[in-house]
């Protein structure tokens, strides 16, 4: 056999695997799955923030055509509450029923069910149930929750304060004391949804013959659901299968176990028959999870070149009436990361998280995160406004240096490396600072409002250890070469979007010199699939990939023990280059990793201490997070006459160490950006006063359309972590967090002939408008 | 209560039985099994369920199937397969004009309504073109590339026709009349 050619691929832009079932249609989300004698659940939700039930009365709707089970609290109340394994220890948690028990509390809850024999007879029979409720006091507004004798979203729980993180370090009163100056803030971080293009669904089979469930659902972790759903269930955990086929996207929002999963199940045992959900999406604004929704006040002692000497914060954050797995946590990601890059020694921070009669939040893209770079970049401008500095000088002032890694910061949390300098001088450099601030003058004249924002971000990423997190922080890859050499990849990890399929192919086919064509890379399926965490976080490189490359090494190293056997030298001697495992110096006579596995799976001939098979697994556990960083800078024009504001320009200098493919990571980048940029621009999630949802639709709820963003300049520096093997530190949510305070630090910079000094997200033209005139400012 | 549906659908006439309020979108998904058009808003905004009707975009989520009585209709099923893909699938691939796909079909079925109404869009072109159809992932930055190189390699030859079209198909002609697929805000 002649020596084919492998090429390198770690690094290569190579086009995804992922893709030809999707641009050909030919890929299967949870709402393709097509079953004989499918059945179809149809939810009752509250048109009520907060209300007691009456009566329900299912009459009518059980003698419509088609329906087999209208079921109330009472129907599914053995199954015991939602589980909340990432509950804050000693919180006060609210009680979260499958189906409300007696009271409804944000719009959108779960009242009853319908299973009918056809989509729109399921519909048409959730109409018929009446449900006659009695309205209570609703709690809309965050921060008056808070107050003693606020009407209570969780009677039972006598507060509407779930808990509260008090974080105190260094000497704050010493820091404020010695100050030249305090910088002053209140910052809205508004509700968002995550608006995974594909809503959330699920289909579940009973099997009578082997007690086994099987459930597809559109997960971003399907073991986490399998093990809170059997446990729910009452079945032994290797008696439910979880599968996530090709999920539509998720940003968090796919993360937690919810009702309707539980519901698909336990209709589908109890009737018999495959039962499928799959949320409208009125629906998914309503009840699948919302993001961000905090408000920060925030004080800062600074001297007068701009040193900050001390930071205090009192975040208030949302969970809404009850807490998903993930709810109570993220808030506390805010206090965590809330010194970001900068060298802030004297903290201290009180997050006070609530409940109100709002769609539950919990993880959107960055979690926590952008919410904490939020608060400082826009405290970083702020002191250069105050005091009349330049913004750049401001954080070159207060930048952790590139020496002084690793960097414990006083929240607790070691930064692995980085070089936050030099990303800002490539990004100034880059934008042409000088010259933009010239062209800013010449246009002011002209009447025209441009402005530069700025923001200088850290991440906290690639979630780990298990110390960190409620069901462990590691991640887990088996990598099987078959007898005939093709190489088939299990990981733990459940992408859905971001083309780890492709990234893990490259590693792998880099590791074992296996053609790229040759991998396959399955995930998703918990039959199929050793247990896993799934893909948030910014796992998938930082975490996953490091599992892979670690399990690789050990095929790799098998590999060389049989090779070694056939061509009757040590192990040691063994080396693979260009495709071939074969003698150092000597490439020639290699052998290819289907010649060795064919030896291996029939190992006849080979030393009996040389067991049979060709495949590694490991769990890989790194020893802490990573920290990506970087620079980013928007460009934006205000229009003086209408508010409105055009993204103009958007460059970003990213670093997140090792990059396994450029494409999907600037893919990453390129959406993080556009979410982050639209938070400032257009995102609002409304309520009124009674806790009805205003931005029920994507009539009413602004997500950016093409014409809404410009194209994307992406750089970046290379600096890898030490942390994992491959040096990767993730990429998924970084262009969401740094995007978000450049754009609105642009907004402000171009409003700064008019005397504003900060506005709340979004700026949407009326606002902008209303502070152009001098109001509402 | 049922209406006798008949209309080629990728190319092949089919006639079926249809409930009067059934959906566009769910005959094709639910009776044909043509799942690659998907749904993502119920309420015409998102654009991932375009579909083409008589060459044009339209929305199937805000069509009744009953009126495509007579049309023809082309689905991401019918513009091209693994091995012979179209232009336009072809540079979603090479540009990675996609993550998780959702809105792919709708959007290259879209994409290729504005390259036959306007063969060589500017950058600005294609996003005004494609603001009916959303898109989560990209920051649409790599679908303007995917639209952009599909222009060109479609000028250069003559587009491939798609697979289902029976003939007469690939001109382009007048939308005056016809459902826009673009919506949304203005």
């Amino acid at each position: 056999m002649t020596a084919a050619t492998i090429p390198h691929l770690l690094g290569s832009p190579i086009k995804r695997k992922e893709d030809p079932r999707l641009i050909t249609g030919g890929a299967n989300y949870v709402d393709d799955i097509r079953m004989l004698d499918m059945h179809y659940l149809t939810v009752v939700r509250s048109p009520y923030g907060h209300a007691r039930i009456r009566s329900i009365d299912t009459s009518v709707a059980k003698a419509m055509p088609g329906v087999v089970a209208v079921w109330t609290y009472e129907d599914v109340k053995s199954m015991g509450l939602m589980p909340v394994p990432g509950a804050v220890p000693g919180m006060k948690l609210a009680e979260h029923a499958i189906l409300a028990r007696d009271t409804v509390r944000f719009v959108g809850d779960a009242v009853a069910i319908v299973v009918a024999s056809t989509r729109y007879g399921a519909r048409d029979a959730a109409l018929a149930v009446d449900v006659d409720y009695e309205p209570l006091p609703v709690v809309v507004d965050l921060e008056k929750a808070a107050e003693p004798g606020a009407s209570l979203v969780n009677e039972e729980l006598g507060t509407n304060v779930a808990y509260v993180n008090p974080l105190n370090v260094g000497d704050v009163d010493k820091a404020f004391a010695e100050a030249d100056r305090v910088v002053t803030v209140r910052l809205v971080n508004p509700r968002v949804f995550p608006m995974a293009m594909e809503p959330r669904g699920s289909v579940a089979v009973w099997e009578p013959g082997t007690q086994r469930l099987t459930l597809w659902t559109s997960t971003q972790a399907p073991h986490v659901v399998r093990t809170l759903l059997a446990a729910m269930l009452g079945l032994a955990e290797n008696h439910v299968r979880v599968v996530a086929p090709e999920v539509g996207g998720a940003f968090g929002s796919k993360l937690d176990l919810c009702p309707d999963e539980v519901l698909t199940s336990m209709t589908a045992r109890a009737i018999g028959k495959p039962v499928k959900f799959i949320e409208e999406r009125r629906e998914n604004l309503q009840q699948t999870i919302h993001g961000r929704d905090q408000i920060d006040y925030v004080e800062a002692a600074v001297s007068n070149d701009g040193t900050v000497l001390g930071l205090k914060l009192k975040i208030y954050a949302d969970l809404g009436a009850y807490c998903h797995i993930v709810t109570a946590a993220i808030p506390t990601l805010t206090v965590a990361m809330a010194t970001g890059p900068y060298k802030i020694r004297n903290y201290t921070a009180e997050l006070i998280a609530c409940y109100t009669n709002k769609t539950p939040t919990a993880a959107y893209r960055g979690a926590g995160r952008p919410e904490a770079t939020y608060v400082l970049e826009r405290l970083m401008d702020l002191i250069a406004h105050d005091l009349d500095l330049d913004p750049v000088e401001v954080r070159r002032k207060n930048l952790i240096q590139p020496d002084e890694f690793p960097y414990a910061a006083v929240t607790g949390i070691v930064f692995d490396s980085g070089n936050y300098q030099g990303a800002l001088d490539k990004a100034v450099e880059l934008i042409d600072y000088a010259g933009f601030r010239r062209r800013q003058s010449e246009l002011r004249e002209q009447g025209r409002y441009i402005g530069l924002g700025l923001s200088t971000y850290i991440e906290i990423s690639g979630f780990a250890p298990s110390s960190a997190l409620p069901w462990g922080g590691w991640e887990s890859a088996t990598v099987r070469v078959e007898p005939t050499g093709k190489v088939t990849v299990l990981t733990g990890s459940s992408p859905h979007g971001q083309g780890a399929e492709t990234a893990y192919a490259q590693i792998v086919s880099d590791a074992l010199g296996v053609p790229f064509d040759d991998i396959e890379v399955v995930h998703g399926d918990t039959d199929r699939v050793q247990y896993g965490l799934g893909t948030y976080g910014s796992r998938n490189m930082a975490v996953g990939a490091s599992s892979l490359a670690r399990a690789a090494e050990r095929v790799r190293d098998k590999a060389r023990v049989v090779a070694g056997a056939m061509l009757e030298v040590s192990p040691d001697d063994v080396v693979l280059e260009n495709g071939r495992f074969g003698v150092k110096g000597v490439p020639d006579q290699g052998l290819t990793l289907s010649e060795i596995a064919a030896k291996a799976y029939v190992p006849v001939g080979l030393p009996a201490e040389i067991e049979p098979g060709l495949e590694g697994q490991a769990f890989y556990e790194p020893s802490n997070f990573t920290t990506p960083f970087g620079a980013h800078f928007a460009v934006v024009e205000v229009d003086a006459d209408t508010g409105k504001v055009t993204l103009q320009r958007f460059l970003g200098v990213d670093d997140c160490g090792t990059v396994i493919n450029p494409l999907l990571k600037d893919g990453q980048l390129h959406g993080g950006i556009a979410q982050g940029a639209s938070q400032a621009l257009f995102e609002e999630v409304l309520y009124d006063e009674n806790g009805q949802l205003m931005t029920g639709s994507l009539m009413d709820y602004a997500v950016p359309k093409a014409d809404d963003l410009p194209s994307f300049e992406l750089h970046e520096t290379v600096t890898p972590t030490p942390i994992n093997p491959l040096g990767a530190k993730g990429v998924g949510e970084a262009g969401t967090i740094g995007s978000t305070p450049a754009v609105v630090n642009a907004v402000m910079d171009a409003l700064k002939p008019f005397g504003v000094r900060h506005l709340d997200m979004p700026l949407k033209p009326e606002r902008v408008w209303r502070a152009m005139q001098g109001q509402g400012r | 209560m049922s209406e006798t549906l008949r209309a080629t659908i990728n190319g092949v006439e089919r006639t079926s039985e249809v409930e009067p309020r059934l959906l566009l979108v769910h005959h094709l998904r639910d009776d044909l099994g043509l799942t690659g058009t998907n749904i993502g808003c119920d309420t015409s905004q998102c654009g991932a369920c375009t579909v083409l009707l008589d060459g044009h975009a339209v929305k199937s989520c805000t069509m009744l199937a009953i009126q495509a009585d007579g049309r023809s209709i082309t689905t991401i099923e019918g513009l091209g397969e693994v091995g012979n893909l179209h232009p336009l699938q072809e540079a979603f691939w090479e540009c990675h004009g996609l993550q998780c796909g959702y809105c792919t079909p709708g959007m290259i079925v879209a994409a290729l309504s504005l390259l036959t109404r306007n063969p060589n869009p500017t950058e600005a072109e294609i996003r005004h073109g494609l603001e009916g159809n959303i898109c989560r992932c990209t920051g649409y930055h790599n679908i303007v590339r995917s639209v952009q190189s599909a222009a060109e390699k479609m000028g250069n030859a003559v587009p491939p026709r798609p697979l289902g079209e029976g003939g007469g198909e690939g001109a382009p002609r007048s939308l005056a009349g016809l459902p826009r697929s673009t919506g949304g805000r203005s």
